[in-house]
């Protein structure tokens, strides 16, 4: 019988969460690295067994653990993050240069094809890429090199590489974003990148419609139609039905486009998820009522999905990378909040259960669906 | 001795123990993490060897934090009669 694995990752730590195919009752591992913040675990695509962990800490900096029994035992593998050649500088918050400095890994992306080549998303925003399982780290400089980097200017979280989508139907072409530089795209392998952020507009910087420097909180592709991207940005939540070249707002009747996680159902590419937030200032569900909002035409019209979820004095945040879906029938969706909780949908967000209530915060949430 | 996080990422219990021909933070920290690879990067830096922000080096109930990393440690952590403390600092959170 089929089986899910969720990897989450806490800011005291990681856990793994497993069930059988009916997603009742699961069984909680952890904490893995206790005491540690755990920003990001993921699985390789083809080995489900490997699986890469981000361990940080303020005191002793970074780790990547990587398992490869499926998240029972960890070993720590490198955590040299060199920028290339001259680090340069980029803006810092009141638009001085400062130093590109490493600061921790919050996104870690295996490669669709091979369990030893991994991506890494920093903070300073570069991306990395090893080739040896997570031993060695070699930055990929195109990116940061490509012309607007001295102008990227940290959000209130930090200048990190957070997101990392890799096209399934071609090897060379990546997509990337970055808080509050923007989204970018590659189609030589990470040789060359280009801004794709025409359409965004965000009213906060200076000119609302730069081609750099909109706060963009995560991006969504499904697997079967990589030109479609969906976007959570600090407001808007918008689309992309050319690989990003240009983007439309599909905000449509949420009552507010303020968020952090956007993710698409596992078997319709026009169903997606967000979890609407108040605001900037306020970084919690409006009204104090946890609702995930569904959209089966990808944007525009929303539903509000309620059941299960507390609906009185809720007062969490969920952030960009904690919510994720499995590929069973029916779609499982998961996500986590910083109150600990982690939800669980085994109903395309019909209805929700909490599967753990009092985990450390989530920062990220990932879903291996296992033979 | 190491804080009780660079014990459980070291896989050790108490105090390390290493063998240096003269004993330095330099050559102390050096041979940690020869020995212990997973440390590299978590006491100080990788590049600049300086000591990570958060955390002091005290010996014989002295600060050492903002020694040359090659002055020689007190005559008693040479001879290992007393420990070389890496400290975390402390902080809530």
């Amino acid at each position: 019988m089929s089986g899910v694995r969720v990897l989450v990752g806490t800011r005291k730590g990681a856990f793994v969460l497993t069930s059988d195919g009916k997603r009742e009752e699961w069984k909680v591992e952890g904490p893995h690295f206790a005491g540690w913040e755990i920003y990001h675990m993921k699985a390789s695509p083809v080995d489900p067994n490997r699986i890469y962990a981000s361990q940080t800490s303020g005191w002793f900096g970074q780790v990547v653990q990587r398992s490869d029994d499926g998240g029972k035992t960890w070993n720590p593998v490198g955590n040299k993050f060199d920028y290339e050649g001259d680090a340069g500088t980029h803006q810092w918050y009141d638009g001085t240069p400062h130093p590109w400095e490493f600061k921790r890994a919050w996104h870690l992306e295996p490669s669709l094809s091979d369990p030893d080549t991994i991506f890494a998303g920093v903070e300073d925003a570069a991306l990395f890429r090893s080739t040896d399982g997570g031993q060695n780290w070699q930055e990929l400089p195109g990116l940061r090199k490509h012309g607007s980097g001295p102008h990227w200017q940290p959000g209130a979280g930090g200048m990190c590489l957070h997101t990392i989508l890799l096209d399934p139907s071609d090897a060379k072409r990546m997509y990337i974003a970055i808080s509050a530089a923007g989204a970018f795209r590659t189609d030589d392998g990470g040789e060359t990148w280009k801004p794709i952020n025409q359409g965004l507009r965000s009213e906060f910087i200076p000119d609302p419609t730069a081609e750099v420097g909109h706060c963009v909180h995560h991006i969504a592709m499904h697997p079967s139609r990589p030109g479609t991207l969906f976007m959570q940005k600090h407001w808007d939540v918008m689309r992309s039905d050319n690989a990003g070249d240009h983007w439309t707002e599909v905000s449509g009747n949420l009552p507010t486009d303020f968020g952090f996680v956007i993710d698409v159902h596992a078997h319709e590419p026009e169903t997606i998820y967000v979890v609407p937030i108040k605001s900037d200032g306020e970084h919690f569900p409006l009204d104090g009522k946890l609702q995930v909002y569904r959209s089966r035409s990808g944007g525009h019209e929303w539903e509000p999905l309620t059941k299960g979820l507390p609906q009185e004095n809720c007062y969490v945040n969920v952030l960009r990378d904690a919510m994720a879906v499995d590929s069973l029938d029916k779609c499982g969706i998961y996500f986590g909040t910083t109150g600990g909780q982690v939800y669980a949908s085994s109903d395309a967000g019909d209805s929700w259960k909490p599967i753990v209530r009092d985990l450390p915060a989530v920062l990220s949430v990932e879903v291996q669906t296992l033979p | 001795m190491l804080p009780q996080h660079l014990r459980t990422l070291a896989k050790v219990t108490g105090e390390l123990t290493v063998e240096v021909s003269a004993a330095t933070q330099r050559s102390v920290l050096d041979a940690v993490e020869e020995q212990y690879p997973m440390l590299c990067g978590t006491i100080r830096d990788h590049a600049t060897k300086e000591r990570r922000a958060f955390l002091r080096f005290f010996a014989c109930q002295e600060d050492l934090s903002h020694e040359s990393i090659d002055t020689p440690l007190p005559q008693e952590v040479a001879e290992g009669r007393e420990p070389l403390l890496v400290i975390g600092a402390v902080a809530g959170g």
